[in-house]
Formats: structure tokens, C-alpha cells, sequence
């Protein structure tokens, strides 16, 4: 039969894990941290009408932009490949995040003490759509130092949000922030996993 | 007059938008599946032949998959974006030179041997 398949080898199944958080937050650093190769960079093409209106509304030609998202992958077993994508800054794109947040296991959000309020967007959009996440706080060298429990006020997280501080340059740093987010989504939606 | 076809100091159509339109022959949508970004594809069978109505494009992607590959890595390794790589792998699933397989879906995020085998993965690195 021409569809049947079963025969032929097993393929991996992929899951995603988005990395979120304000433009130079470290983004592509975590995901070079724990990834088995340097960051790869995908692109779609958009058109117009898939840009949001308000921003071309004065072009009279079409237009196209190109959003570019940098990603990573961990081969965990024969069964499953992870793939860790940062997320696209601007937040004209909210529309390339809905279709990366489509099926995630959950998202990293990294933060910046810095610039605290770049990461606001990103804890907003998880939180209402109901994608588990975990904030990272990256600590910068002169950057000033808080508390944990300060971040999570100025942040406005809910108890149950774990928040971790990292290095993301940091291969064992980055990859304690996944094993917590893993922790934490598997409590929301499956059971506690050690 | 500037009848030269050569490069002119004004570039209108921008060389890697038209690229991609050019390789799919103008299509946007693959004939069949969907191809999320992180769907896997696998090349199987003999390698086709130079009969096969076959574009370099596809044959770049079959060598790629030798060892299964998400649309992402394939659309990162190609330099083309991800939307004409759905296209092309449409045309080699179509001719049953790729298996694919579609990535964890929202409901099995409940399945906790996943998340299991997501932690033994990640403690291993």
C-alpha cells in the first residue's frame, strides 16, 4: 500500500522548549550553553498580511520581513530530540510566537536585572496562554544584584513560578534552569517527575 | 540608457526573497501535511535517480536526512526560509523519499514518560 510506512525506520519525536526574555537578556547564549551544536538560525519570510497591519499601513507596496529565530537541538534518546528556540524580540511577531508556543513543553523567560521591564511581555504572554515557564535571572558581571524574592515582586509572579538565578554562559547553569522548567511543567500538567 | 543586464546600483528586488519563490515555483504551501518547524524527516529508499524531475534543492535535502532533521535544521543548513522547506518536502513525501514525523502535540504534554525521559536526557548533557 502506498501509505504504509511501518516498515520503514522510527523517527524521533521533537519537542521545543522556548527560551523568551528582552534583546541582549542571553537568549542565544543559553541555547548555545546546552545545545550539541553552535545556535542554527531559521527564517520565515512574512508578507504583509501576516505582519500586524498597524505597521505598514502607510506602505503602499507589499512588503516583506523576515523574522529570524536562533535555535538549538539536544538528542536526549532514540525517542525524542529537544529543540530550544529563542524567541523573536520584537513584539510585532506576536504571531510567530503563537505558532512556537503551539505544543511547547514550556519557556524559559530570562531576565536582565538590568532592564527588568524587557521581560514583562514575555511573562504576560505565557501567563495567558497558559504555557508553563520558569524566569531565569542571568547574572551579568556590574550588574546589580537582588534578591530573588525582589525579582519576583518587580515581576509580579504568581507563588507556584519557580524563578532560578543563571549563568547562561554556563553549560551546567543553563541546563539546571531546563531540568526546573522540566520539573515544573510536568507538576502543571502530567505528575511530580524526580 | 542602461541596457547592461548586470548588477545596477539599485538592487528593487531583493535577491533572497525571490530565491525561495523561485525553488518552489512560486508555491507557498506544500501539497500535503502540515510541517510544523520542528516536524522530523527522514530520507528513505534508494536514492533517486537523475530522471526523477528532482531540483538540487530536494537532493540537498535528502542528503541532510540521511540522519533525521527537523524543517528548522534543514531551512538553517539550506540558507532558505522555513515555509519553502515545507514545500520541497512535500514534493519528497509525496514520492515516498522522506518519512516525517510530527512533533509532540499539546495533549501528549501529559504523558510524564516524556517528561521523564526529558530530565534523563537533560542530566546526562
Amino acid at each position: 500500500m502506498a501509505f504504509d510506512r511501518s516498515e520503514r525506520p522510527r523517527l524521533p519525536r521533537a519537542i521545543k522548549i522556548l527560551v523568551a526574555g528582552g534583546f541582549g537578556a542571553g537568549k542565544t547564549t543559553l541555547v548555545g550553553a546546552v545545545s550539541e551544536t553552535r545556535p542554527l538560525r531559521t527564517e520565515e519570510v512574512l508578507t504583509d498580511r501576516s505582519v500586524g497591519v498597524d505597521d505598514l499601513s502607510n506602505v503602499e507596496a507589499k512588503r516583506t520581513t523576515t523574522v529570524a529565530m536562533d535555535f538549538g537541538r539536544i538528542t536526549l534518546n532514540d525517542e525524542y530530540v529537544l529543540y530550544l528556540f529563542g524567541t523573536p524580540g520584537q513584539e510585532r511577531f506576536w504571531f510567530v510566537w503563537d505558532e512556537l508556543a503551539e505544543g511547547a513543553l514550556g519557556a524559559v523567560i530570562l531576565a536582565d536585572t538590568r532592564r527588568l521591564a524587557d521581560c514583562f511581555p514575555s511573562v504576560d504572554y505565557f501567563e495567558r496562554r497558559g504555557t508553563p515557564f520558569v524566569v531565569a535571572v542571568n547574572c551579568f558581571e556590574g550588574a546589580p544584584s537582588y534578591e530573588l524574592a525582589e525579582v519576583r515582586l518587580a515581576l509580579q509572579l504568581n507563588p507556584e513560578i519557580p524563578i532560578v538565578m543563571c549563568d547562561a554562559r554556563k553549560r551546567d547553569s543553563s541546563r539546571e534552569v531546563l531540568i526546573t522548567l522540566v520539573k515544573h511543567s510536568a507538576r502543571l500538567r502530567a505528575e511530580p517527575v524526580g | 540608457m542602461n541596457t547592461t543586464d548586470g548588477p545596477t546600483d539599485e538592487h528593487w528586488i531583493d535577491p533572497e526573497i525571490i530565491r525561495p519563490y523561485v525553488v518552489t515555483r512560486g508555491r507557498t504551501a506544500p501539497t500535503r501535511g502540515r510541517f510544523d518547524l520542528i516536524s522530523m524527516a527522514l530520507a528513505i529508499g534508494p536514492p533517486p535517480g537523475p530522471d526523477a524531475g528532482l531540483d538540487p534543492e530536494h537532493l540537498s535535502i535528502l542528503r541532510l536526512c540521511r540522519e533525521p532533521k527537523s524543517v528548522a535544521e534543514i531551512a538553517a543548513h539550506l540558507n532558505l526560509p522555513a515555509g519553502t522547506i515545507r514545500v520541497l518536502l512535500g514534493d519528497l513525501f509525496d514520492r515516498e523519499l522522506v518519512s516525517a514525523q510530527e512533533p509532540q502535540s499539546e495533549v501528549d504534554m501529559r504523558d510524564v514518560k516524556m517528561y521523564r525521559a526529558v530530565l534523563d536526557g537533560l542530566r546526562s548533557l
